[in-house]
């Protein structure tokens, strides 16, 4: 503590590394995925409010959201949501996992972090997928 | 050298003095989110291109009424804590810190009274 130099004095000592500093690996990928998708669920809320209150204004109301959620851009938007959706909520289960002390090797947190990612693909694929089938 | 009074330890509720509320209610939450995640997507699927009507009528069931109203109120407590600590790593200077936490609440409170109104509404067929 002696030597600590003066607040804004230059030090010699090495700055401890930041995020440029790394190379990406997938762990820290899908960890600052899981607070991305986090903060765009938040607003992805938003969406379905506004799409309930729609419809219980009117049926006029209704069908403008049913319209521009159908669009291209609308389209877009809801698979970002879903693939958001699956990809925080396996986050969410690792999380849980590893509340109780367990998978935290780090062979098996790379695979788990694989894991995430492959499976909230397949699952946002999957529920596309049926999406159509029900819609068209 | 231990600073804390022996009181404090004794409630071991930390310097937040909130314990480990916000973590547990965070998880619990996101249990919750996880169960009812799998109806919400449900829901989702089976009003692709519905009509006003069709979309109405799926209220005359009480569990998708339940439904919407357990995602709606459990996935809006959830945001605010996860988003209070976003704007805590982020948000450094003590008025703007104040602001965004307080506009986070909001936020949430806002779409969750627009939310559960527009279900019941609908469930009431008002
Ligand atoms: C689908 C099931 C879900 C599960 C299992 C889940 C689980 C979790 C967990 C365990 C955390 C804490 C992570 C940590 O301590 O670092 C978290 C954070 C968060 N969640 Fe969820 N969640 C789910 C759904 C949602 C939804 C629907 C929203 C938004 C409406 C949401 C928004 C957030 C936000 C904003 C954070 C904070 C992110 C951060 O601090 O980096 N989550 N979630």
């Amino acid at each position: 503590m002696a030597d600590t130099p003066a607040k804004g004095a230059a030090s010699a000592r090495p700055l401890s590394p930041h995020l440029q500093i790394y190379r990406p690996a997938i762990t820290m990928i899908m960890s600052i995925m899981h607070r991305v998708t986090g903060a765009a669920l938040y607003f992805g809320t938003l969406i379905l409010v506004v799409w309930l209150a729609a419809a219980a204004s009117s049926p006029a109301a209704f069908d403008t959201m049913q319209w521009l959620l159908g669009t291209i851009v609308g389209q877009l938007v809801l698979f970002g949501y879903t693939w958001a959706l699956f990809n925080h909520m396996l986050g969410g289960i690792r999380h849980f996992i590893w509340d109780t002390g367990a998978m935290l090797e780090k062979a098996t947190t790379t695979r788990l972090a694989w894991l995430t990612l492959v499976g909230s693909l397949g699952l946002t694929f999957l529920v596309w997928v049926v999406g159509y089938i029900v819609w068209l | 050298m231990n600073m804390r009074t022996p009181l404090s330890r004794v409630r071991g509720l930390g310097s937040a003095g909130e314990g480990t509320g916000h973590f547990w209610l965070q998880r619990l939450t996101g249990i919750a989110n996880l169960l009812l995640t799998i109806g919400f997507v449900s829901f989702v699927l089976a009003s692709l291109g519905a009509s006003h009507e069709q979309f109405t009528a799926q209220f005359s069931n009480p569990f998708t009424t339940a439904l919407l109203i357990l995602f709606i109120t459990s996935g809006v407590v959830h945001m605010r804590l996860g988003m209070q600590v976003i704007i805590e790593d982020y948000v450094h200077e003590e008025g703007a810190k104040l602001a965004c936490l307080i506009a986070n609440t909001f936020f949430c409170v806002a779409v969750a009274l627009v939310g559960v109104l527009s279900v019941i509404q609908l469930a009431v067929g008002g």
